[in-house]
């Protein structure tokens, strides 16, 4: 019993050391899975001498439920794409950053200095913009793939060998763009036509997964999946009959961001770190790791040239994507429905 | 007496169905023990033999985050199944050495509560509770939680063990003026000793196993060894997860030794 | 591990009467305050309001529980039917750990028989083969079956370089890799009670049986199948309680494509929805079924012990 309690004890001091010791020079950071070089973060931790912690998630709205749950207070930013950084504004979870605050705020290129989702950027600064479609193997389904028909209303070939986002605010805004109906519709057959045709189009998939999305084309356990355009240019590293479709009818836009997180534990070190992300060289370095779009000037010397020329990085010209919109509570409700019904 | 016509106790066919039960219990861990062993950064192709993934897990880009995991789950393995254990000693001492009372029958069922309760569901219960109380959320809460589930699967072994003991050798010992304090201490909790031993190693594992409850109850940052292995396999299985699960696996067969030890040491005094 | 705990020694005693009290204070504070208690509240919670995006209200509202029976159409607005989604759910639930079970049941019992029926010294080491996987992380191993049955994985190479099938079986994110998942996850759950209960068995009944001239399977049909029923039903629910709100396998095995209990509820914490009463009504569903499975099954271990003794 003795040795017992002396073990106890002797553990609950190493805990204590755990959590307390370092306390200070922090950074804790919740982000995208497989969305930061782990040497990027090392660099930062080496420049202002911080201990970075970070933990990731797989969807925006994962986040979002994390975050309100309780873990808000426990970090100190997050990685939010464009629509879910104005939700976050409005539920008061996102703090303000004073002007003066971001020495290097003014490298953002000037188109995106003031986007709709946060006017004049005071909670966030823009981390990587890229597309979400789907990508499609075509050494197993070689006919036209630029339509959204792929994932909606896919082939005999492709039956049962498709992979879907696992992620309501894409999946409904590509079913939208398919549809060629706006976004939070409150149109009843509109909603009703979408409803139908996601439950038709259900049976054809093989699974719901965003953070196996790279891995299941890649391994070859799926012949089509949607995906984002700079996660599929490395799956194609591995696969490389695989090939990222921008269809005709459209596809999703999104612009990530760095957001300062309300009761920031490490508010100071969460600024500073943006500011790293500001620069060039740093930014630059993600972009080459997560092969999307940074919009920070002063980064092309630092940008592998392969960029861009890949296909994955050059939409065509004379189609447009969409961005996902927050809908308001009554209609959010709705299509809450829709996804219950398309997963039940 | 009459002679038997067959061999009354065996069945045909039960033989071959223990071996393909075995068959599934073993073949995806000696695959995945295999397989930690390839060569290729690929899991689809064999490139060969190789212990490289194994070098991967202590030195490679990802072995900070294993091995902060490791310290954390192995430290609030410690201490939860430390803390669980005592509180189920004591527990039992009142259950088996404490008459018949009113609150027994209550008494068991609130200990074997989260036996019953789905993990899910504990899960989600513990989430509301800290987020309504404002418990900032750490290793602290992963910590609380794991007590409480560990109690009932420390209690079990221990109580069991305790029924098995006469309790002729407490009475002794108080016929000697011993104290009731002394009577416990000297003489029922040496003896209890193999029990409480399975019973630390019981909630030891289950604690060390856990991902559903401490998934829900994690704070920032804060990793345990499953937590991290399941953010890991989701973006795909990689050689470097085989080798943790396969180390992962000869500490469990381990245990399991240890614990085999134990109860045969018991058996002989 | 607990096999022994009714064999042998005194039952209970009252040497630490005085004391008892304070013996059990721990592990009354310590469970109600961290099992009870959460329990009770998430009981609360589910007769509250919802906030949008989650998180809760402190009004009193019986949303939840209309949702989960309910259903009112796509807008809310339609008259009142039997809401199928959930129960359907939950049935799907029921359905998969009541196969995952049967199929424990079909090779955990000849498994058990037949370690039952060695001889001591053999039994002890059967027995440390079943329970090691058990030690295992659950995790580990429902990662490493995701990986056993892979379209390109080790299994299905194996089958087509023997030449067993032409082409790759498709197992993954079935139905079928749930079950197998569950299976596997809990099968040393169903043999461990069936042992022990195989082994106080009495040979002696199959002997008159076989005396009688009853056949082999008569006799383990009518013999020592009710003689052993308690371990049977012990391990159906050790198997069938932990698959039902079970949520690694769908979700790693399953392809997350259609919800079951656990990640319906996961998702209302977690994922997507945001609905916190909800998903503490569907907790709290969930409980009572289980609760009401588990008062059957000790009402009828009452009366079975009742009628021995």
């Amino acid at each position: 019993m003795k040795k017992l309690l002396t073990t106890t004890a002797a553990a609950t001091a190493l805990l204590m050391g755990a959590t307390g010791a370092q306390a200070e020079g922090k950074l804790a950071i919740y982000h995208w899975f497989e969305y930061i070089p782990q040497e990027l973060l090392d660099k930062f931790s080496k420049e202002h001498d911080v201990e970075v912690i970070m933990d990731t998630y797989d969807s925006n709205e994962a986040m979002l439920a994390t975050l309100k749950a309780g873990a808000i207070g426990t970090y100190d930013v997050a990685v939010p794409t464009d629509y879910m950084v104005s939700i976050l504004i409005a539920e008061g979870l996102a703090d303000e950053i004073a002007s003066g605050e971001l020495a290097n705020i003014g490298n953002v290129k000037s188109g995106f200095s003031d986007p709709a989702y946060d006017p004049g950027l005071k909670h966030s600064i823009p981390y990587q913009g890229g597309t979400t479609s789907f990508a499609v193997d075509t050494a197993e389904y070689s006919a036209d793939i630029d339509s959204t028909d792929i994932i909606f209303n896919p082939p005999e070939e492709l039956h049962g060998k498709i992979n879907v986002l696992d992620s309501q605010g894409e999946v409904l805004a590509l079913a939208a763009v398919h549809m060629g109906i706006p976004q939070c519709s409150t149109d009843r057959d509109q909603l009703k036509a979408l409803n139908d045709m996601l439950q038709a189009a259900k049976p054809h998939w093989a699974s719901f997964n965003s953070d196996t999305a790279k891995e299941v084309l890649a391994a070859g356990d799926v012949a089509a999946g949607m995906i984002f355009n700079g996660y599929a240019a490395k799956a194609r590293e591995t696969r490389e009959t695989l090939k990222y479709a921008y269809p005709k009818q459209g596809w999703v836009n999104w612009m990530d961001s760095v957001v300062l997180l309300k009761d920031a534990p490490n508010r100071e070190n969460a600024l500073k770190f943006m500011d790293f992300l500001l620069e060039p060289e740093n930014i630059a370095q993600v972009t080459n790791f997560a092969r999307y779009t940074d919009v920070i000037q002063g980064t092309a010397e630092y940008i592998d040239p392969e960029l861009a020329s890949m296909h994955e990085s050059n939409p065509p010209a004379g189609i447009e994507g969409v961005f996902v919109e927050a809908c308001n509570a009554e209609t959010q409700a709705v299509y809450d429905k829709i996804w219950t019904n398309l997963k039940k | 007496m009459t002679r038997q016509r067959y061999d009354i106790k065996s069945y045909p066919g039960f033989l071959q169905i223990t071996l393909l039960c075995l068959f599934v219990l073993y073949a995806p861990l000696i695959v995945v023990a295999v397989y930690s062993l390839n060569a290729s950064a690929s899991i689809a192709v064999w490139e060969g033999f190789s212990f490289r993934w194994y070098v991967d897990v202590f030195t490679g880009p990802e072995s900070a985050k294993f091995k902060t995991a490791a310290r954390n789950s192995f430290v609030i393995a410690i201490i939860a199944a430390s803390v669980a254990t005592a509180i189920a000693t004591l527990a039992a001492t009142a259950m088996v050495r404490g008459g018949k009372f009113r609150l027994r029958a209550w008494s068991f069922g609130l200990i074997s509560l989260p036996l019953m309760v789905p993990e899910i569901v504990t899960a989600v219960a513990t989430l509301i509770f800290f987020n309504s109380i404002g418990f900032d959320r750490g290793l602290l809460t992963i910590l609380l939680a794991h007590i409480a589930f560990c109690i009932p699967f420390a209690y079990l072994p221990i109580s069991a063990r305790m029924q098995g003991i006469e309790d002729s050798y407490e009475q002794a010992a108080q016929d000697l003026y011993a104290t009731k304090r002394q009577a416990f201490t000297k003489i029922l909790l040496p003896l209890m000793l193999p029990g409480i031993i399975s019973g630390f190693l019981l909630a030891f594992i289950i604690s060390l196993d856990d991902f559903i409850i401490t998934n829900f109850v994690k704070g920032a940052g804060v990793e345990t060894l499953p937590t991290a292995i399941f953010g890991a396999v989701k973006q795909g299985i990689k050689p470097n997860i085989m080798a943790i699960s396969t180390m992962l696996l000869g500490f469990s067969v381990l245990m399991v030794l240890i614990s085999y030890l134990v109860s045969r040491t018991d058996k002989t005094s | 591990m607990a096999g022994g705990a009714t064999s042998g020694g005194n039952a209970v005693t009252d040497t630490y009467k005085e004391a008892r009290n304070w013996l059990l204070l721990p592990a009354w504070g310590t469970l109600g305050i961290m099992v009870l208690a959460p329990v009770l509240l998430m009981l609360v919670y589910s007769f509250l309001t919802k906030e949008f995006r989650g998180g809760v209200i402190w009004e009193f509202s019986l949303a939840a529980y209309d949702q989960f029976f309910f259903d009112r159409g796509l807008f809310g607005d339609d008259p009142a039917k039997i809401e199928w989604t959930y129960i359907a759910i939950f049935w799907r639930s029921i359905w998969q750990a009541g196969a995952a079970t049967v199929l424990s049941l079909l090779i955990g019992f000849p498994t058990a028989y037949f370690i039952a029926t060695r001889p001591e010294k053999q039994r002890v080491i059967w027995v440390f083969l079943i329970t090691i996987p058990y030690w295992v992380n659950l995790l580990i191993r429902t990662v490493s079956m995701r990986f056993l049955l892979r379209d390109e994985g080790p299994l299905n190479s194996f089958l087509m370089t023997t030449g067993l099938v032409d082409s790759p079986i498709h197992m993954i994110n079935t139905n079928f890799a749930v079950q197998v998942g569950l299976f596997y996850s809990y099968l040393p759950f169903m043999v461990l009670p069936i042992y022990a209960a195989v082994e106080r068995y009495n040979f002696t009944l199959s002997e008159a049986a076989a005396d009688l001239y009853a056949n082999k399977w008569i006799t383990l049909r009518h013999i020592v199948l009710p003689a052993v029923k308690p371990g049977v039903v012990a391990g159906c629910i050790l198997v069938f309680v932990p698959s039902l709100g079970s949520f690694l396998a769908p979700d790693l095995l399953g392809g997350a494509k259609n919800f079951m209990i656990g990640s319906l509820i996961e998702e209302q914490f977690k994922g997507n929805a945001g609905n916190w009463p909800f998903g503490a009504a569907a907790s709290m569903i969930l409980l009572t079924m289980v609760l009401i499975i588990l008062v059957i099954y000790a009402r009828a271990q009452a009366r079975s012990d009742k009628e021995a003794g």
